[in-house]
């Protein structure tokens, strides 16, 4: 049995030791929220947080994950009450299709937490995992930017 | 997504003597680290029905141990982990510019020094750095310890020279006696971040009086199945005084140490071009 | 006032939360998984089709051509595309056995054990070899001999482009299965009523046995208009086999080599000058390569055909274009569909124009660049809301172009220096909306909903796929109601709930279907006014209005149709009048450098102006225009299908290079809005005008970097440096 952290809860996933921690999150935990855009580890759709450092969840088996914390988009916030960041997005357009959002959210939170550089160079690097095709980044880079200005104050 | 997660055997050892073990008692099982390698094999239904020996809770192997002559890389540490480190980032300036490189942040956290070795891609950002640096690569097997230096453990195409049941413990990276004149690692890859290098180079020149270069080591990656020292060019350069015209023959040399191809991702002509350049805007202290 | 605003995207907290629904989020109780056997040559029969005895094949569901009730075929345009292969097979990967499972992971070793057997035919790649031509034009105006009589120069070029995928970041995923004698098709698409007209005929149902429901769309860029109608014939008909649910969700590597991409293009300018640079002539020859069945090529190479002269009046002018058939998987839309391709040659080729004469391009362009009042190739008079030179003009000036043309020739000639830099211009136009007749054969509807509960809802096929329809629709009717945009909630593209509205396409849902939207919600407002003598001015009211106006109905639909503006006239034989209603303008300027050592690019800045009549909402505009860019750009830059054998090789994103955040610049974008009189509130068209010219202004900018025009995409290192030998 693989007993784990999932956005504060403490989980436990009696599957196939394999299985992938995405696929666990989707389907055994219900949280859809992370997305799989190419099993190959490249766009990072898939990004949740391991012990607070961003990782390809397709790439990571469940036993691997065992006694640690993940988290995932939802820890973030809900439509009613969204995070800082996630306004941040919103006032920007951060966000065009949204399947890319949730990994990038999750890689920009990191950052910010970790207290990241907030110039533009240090955030396009910290968001280098994760692949856009709708924004052209800009406007994601200027929301991280706006937030952590935000928070900053 | 075709792996079949029901079909694995996992194997978790939790020490370094367990680990041998278990690999000796199943030798077909794959050893795993990171997993940023197998997984993608696995994504694509390559590895259903096998034993995975999962290497991630040995402990011993995740630590770097700073020695008197050298760094000690555990096998599990990570390439985030070599970036963070400041004796390293101090020492060895070259490995941590590699790992930098090496796809991006996820893959960063996750990809381990040992898994990279192992998985012996020909173009691993890394190796060009360890060779120069002439790191020893340790194996540990049901015979006992040995140390490799980097410039054996590549046999080939994600081929090493390990034996049967044999995994990696460690990475030693020795303080050179001297500290370089200059270091630089350069990689050429598909684009800004996230990519497969072309062609990956690192250098270190050691200059002595008179500007007479005493030593360089030079490698270069993705330009032979295995990463390649440059021993013409750098037999051609030792106790030589560097002007243009002693750098232009070294470069001549360059296509004895190193065996390019055509590929998916490049041509071999403009590997041997641009790696030329690379070389030679290195030895004219030209390359940041 | 709601448009002009940056009203908020309304699917945006529900995207950010992780909340939005995509087709492989939606939890669908006993659904099977899909995967398809596809053929493994480009170009043969089939001669055997073997199932291994030794797997359990009693778990699964296998679906051939024998199983389709009806036609063996995707609707479309023509009637060529077989939705299973039967008998032949003309392209890799082309779909021929459907298997489904409960277990995703046996459903793809099920597949492993199907052993087809071919005999091979020849195939033909090359494009330019080909004999099979699926469609050609003909555009004439003027007397092209007497043009190049009169020329003081006739410049010649020859340009290529690669095709490209997509890669939306959600692979196509569509799911099927029956209800209550409905067979519902839902899935991440751009048309649903696409999809619609090819399930009826290949289940030989009636629209009501049939019904589609978009799913949250994870990007789309024209590789789902089309094909979602294959991959739902495909999960429909397991679904049907197998009397359960069945979703089929694409690997990456199998959405990269199976489904659609741009048209690889050839373009040949042969083009007569004055001295001064005026345009006297200009012949053009377009060849683009279909790929194995006809698909949307006909219509891709109307617009690449249509935009081949580009944005400039020349009084004599032919343009000679053909699509032919290749065994390669089948070309299909993808942002721009046919304009980058031709705009790419005509752009560029000012270039080499600028060599022969001695006269810069931009002086070049400035000469000959459209007006108010100036005539297209195809004998159109632009009537109105012609922004080309105030893109032109804004672009020169934010980017400093003219300065930085000087300064980077110094940089260039020093030596020492370690990097080329070079600037460069494009400008073009993009026509809104369908083609010619196209829009009044679409007979596109969209409309909006009074509930009696007094909810009020935009009623419209349109697919929200990032873009930003759904807002763009609450806003544009907000103001023709007079009423705040939160009180419209805009319903989901489900084919049993909206009217047909004609695909989510050409740069026409805000212009065509948005101005369909005001005036249903027009006539919405004056029914409020011919009841109370005016629109209510709280929730309160109007639910009490509501209530009176539905009359005991549950609502009330206002619905309007399209119109053709009666201006335009248009000849589908001749190819000749009003191509499209109106056309958008832009202008880009792109700065880079490159590695003197290893020939890298880097672009250090975009400087964009775009004309789009009116931005109904700026951020969502400018966020279009910067993200279309970045596509032109990975497509001068980076992105190359490669292909072996008929089959893309480098079908991962690993290999198939998109721009990351380190890849792309800072953007500058300005918004120019000159009004076009049948767009609502002025708007024209937009999403596919950012992609028409970074490819050729980066082309430009490698010219003046390096002193070598490079007339084929993408310009990555390895051509550079051997354009330098």
């Amino acid at each position: 049995m693989i007993k784990l952290t999932v956005n504060g809860k403490k989980k436990s996933f009696k599957g196939a030791p394999f299985k992938r921690l995405i696929d666990v999150l989707r389907e055994d935990f219900a949280l859809t929220g992370t997305k799989e855009g190419c099993g190959e580890g490249e766009c990072g759709a898939c990004t949740v947080l391991l012990d607070g450092e961003p990782v390809n969840s397709c790439l990571i088996p469940a036993c691997q994950a065992d006694g640690r914390k993940v988290e995932t988009v939802e820890s973030l916030g809900v439509p009613e009450k969204l995070s800082k960041l996630q306004e941040g997005f919103l006032a920007c357009g951060g966000a065009q299709c949204g399947i890319c959002t949730p990994g990038m959210l999750m890689t920009a939170h990191a950052h910010l937490r970790s207290k990241g550089k907030s110039d533009e160079r240090s955030v396009r690097e910290a968001l280098s995992g994760n692949l856009c095709r709708c924004t052209g980044y800009q406007d994601i880079v200027k929301s991280v930017i706006k937030t952590a200005k935000g928070l900053k104050r | 997504m075709r792996g079949d997660a029901k079909s694995m055997t996992v194997l978790s050892p939790r020490t370094a003597a367990e680990a041998v073990r278990t690999y000796a008692k199943v030798p077909s099982a794959l050893p795993f680290a990171g997993g940023t390698d197998v997984m993608v094999g696995w994504n694509l239904g390559q590895l259903n029905g096998r034993a995975v020996l999962d290497l991630s809770r040995v402990a011993e192997w995740k630590k770097i141990r700073v020695v008197s002559d050298g760094v000690d890389l555990g096998s599990l540490v990570t390439h985030a982990q070599i970036q963070a480190h400041p004796v390293l980032r101090k020492r060895f300036p070259l490995l941590v510019a590699a790992c930098a490189t090496v796809g991006a942040a996820q893959i960063q956290n996750r990809g381990t020094i040992g898994g990279n070795i192992a998985n012996a891609s020909p173009a691993g950002d890394t190796f060009p750095a360890l060779s120069v640096y002439e790191a020893t690569v340790r194996a540990v097997g049901p015979n006992g310890r040995r140390g490799v230096p980097v410039s054996d453990i590549f046999a080939g195409v994600k081929k090493t020279t390990l034996k049967p049941g044999e995994l990696i413990e460690a990475v030693f990276l020795p303080f050179p006696d001297r500290t370089p004149t200059r270091g630089v690692f350069r990689k050429v890859g598909t684009r800004a971040a996230q990519a497969i290098s072309k062609t990956v180079f690192a250098g270190l020149v050691w200059n002595g009086k008179g500007g007479v270069l005493e030593e360089a080591r030079l490698a270069f990656g993705s330009m032979a199945p295995t990463v390649r020292r440059l021993h013409a060019v750098e037999g051609y350069l030792r106790g030589r005084r560097l002007n243009d015209v002693s750098i232009s023959a070294a470069a001549e040399l360059l296509p004895n140490d190193v065996s390019p191809i055509d590929d998916i991702r490049s041509t071999r002509e403009y590997r041997l071009s641009v790696s030329r350049n690379i070389l030679m805007a290195f030895l004219k202290g030209e390359l940041k | 006032m709601s448009v002009g605003k940056n009203e908020p995207r309304r699917d945006g907290p529900a995207k950010l939360t992780g909340r939005a629904l995509y087709l492989d989020d939606v939890a669908i109780p006993g659904c099977w998984h899909g995967v398809t056997v596809r053929s493994s040559v480009p170009h043969g029969t089939i001669k055997s089709i073997a199932y291994d005895p030794a797997f359990p094949w009693d778990e699964c569901v296998v679906v051939t051509a024998k199983d389709i009730p009806g036609k063996n075929l995707v609707a479309l345009i023509e009637a060529d595309q077989p939705l299973l292969a039967d008998g032949v097979v003309r392209h890799r990967e082309e779909a021929i056995v459907l298997i489904a499972h409960p277990d995703r992971a046996t459903a793809y070793e099920a597949a492993k054990r199907v052993r087809i057997e071919y005999e091979p035919l020849p195939p033909v790649f090359d494009m330019e070899k080909s004999d099979t031509v699926f469609k050609s034009y003909l555009i004439e105006r003027g007397d092209l001999d007497a043009g190049f009589a009169a020329a003081d120069v006739v410049v010649q070029g020859e340009y290529r482009t690669p095709s490209q995928e997509q890669a939306y970041i959600e692979n196509n995923a569509i799911a099927a299965y029956e209800e209550d004698g409905v067979l519902i098709v839902t899935g991440s698409l751009q048309c649903p009523y696409y999809v619609l007209k090819a399930m009826k005929q290949i289940f030989d149902r009636t629209e009501d046995k049939i019904r589609v429901i978009q799913t949250v769309t994870g990007g789309g860029f024209g590789g789902k208009e089309e094909y979602p109608s294959m991959l739902a014939g495909h999960a429909a008909l397991l679904a049907l086999k197998a009397g359960r649910p069945v979703k089929i969700v694409y690997e990456r590597h199998e959405d990269m080599a199976a489904t659609t991409k741009r048209h690889p293009s050839v373009v040949r300018h042969r083009t007569a000058l004055t001295k001064e640079g005026k345009l006297l002539a200009q012949d053009i020859e377009v060849i683009m390569d279909g790929g194995a069945y006809a698909t949307l090529s006909g219509v891709v190479l109307s617009r690449g055909t249509l935009h081949a002269a580009g944005v400039y009046e020349c009084p004599n002018v032919r343009v000679r274009s053909k699509v032919v058939m290749t065994h390669t998987p089948p070309n299909g839309a993808f942002r721009g569909f046919g304009a980058p391709q031709t705009l790419f040659a005509a752009e560029l080729h000012w270039e080499k124009v600028a060599d022969a004469l001695g006269i810069d391009s931009l002086t070049l362009r400035r000469r000959n660049i459209f007006k108010v009042g100036s005539t297209t190739s195809t004998g159109q008079v632009l009537m109105e809301s012609v922004g080309a030179e105030e893109c032109l003009e804004k672009t020169v000036k934010a980017s400093g172009y003219a300065a930085k043309r000087k300064e980077y020739d110094r940089w260039n000639a020093d030596p020492k220096k370690p990097t080329w830099k070079g600037i460069g211009l494009a400008v073009c136009h993009h026509g809104a909306g369908f083609t010619g007749s196209g829009e009044v054969y679409l007979a596109s509807r969209a409309g909006v909903a009074l509930t009696a509960k007094g909810e009020l809802i935009v009623l419209a096929a349109s697919t929200e796929i990032g873009q930003g329809t759904n807002t763009m629709f609450a806003q544009v009717a907000s103001d023709a109601l007079g009423v705040p945009a939160s009180w419209f909630s805009v319903e989901t593209p489900d084919t049993h709930k909206v009217p047909d509205s004609g695909p989510t396409v050409a740069s026409r849902t805000c212009m065509i279907v948005g101005g369909l939207v005001g005036r249903a919600t027009k006539d919405l407002k004056r029914a409020f006014e011919n009841e109370f003598g005016r629109v209510p001015k709280t929730t309160a009211d109007l639910k009490k209005a509501a209530a009176v106006l539905c009359k005991g109905s549950p609502a009330r639909r206002f619905e309007v149709q399209f119109e053709k503006p009666p201006e335009v006239t248009w000849d589908d034989k001749t190819y000749r009048g009003d191509a499209y209603g109106v056309y958008s303008y832009a202008a880009i300027a792109v700065d880079l450098e490159i590695d003197r050592l290893t020939c890298e690019v880097r672009v250090r800045k975009v400087t964009t102006a775009q004309d789009i009549g009116k931005a109904i909402n700026p951020l969502l505009a400018e966020g279009q225009i910067i993200g279309g860019s970045t596509q032109g750009l990975g497509w001068a830059l980076l992105e190359e299908p490669l292909f072996k054998d008929g089959v893309m090789i480098n079908s991962q994103l690993t290999n198939y290079v998109i721009p990351t955040s380190l890849d792309t610049p800072p953007f500058e974008v300005m918004l120019v809005e000159k009004p076009y009189s049948r767009g609502p509130f002025g708007a024209k068209g937009l999403g596919e005008l950012p992609m028409d010219i970074p490819g050729p202004a980066v082309a430009a900018a490698v010219k003046h970097a390096t002193g070598r025009l490079i007339p084929t995409l993408p310009h990555t290192p390895e051509r550079i440096a051997q354009a330098m030998k």
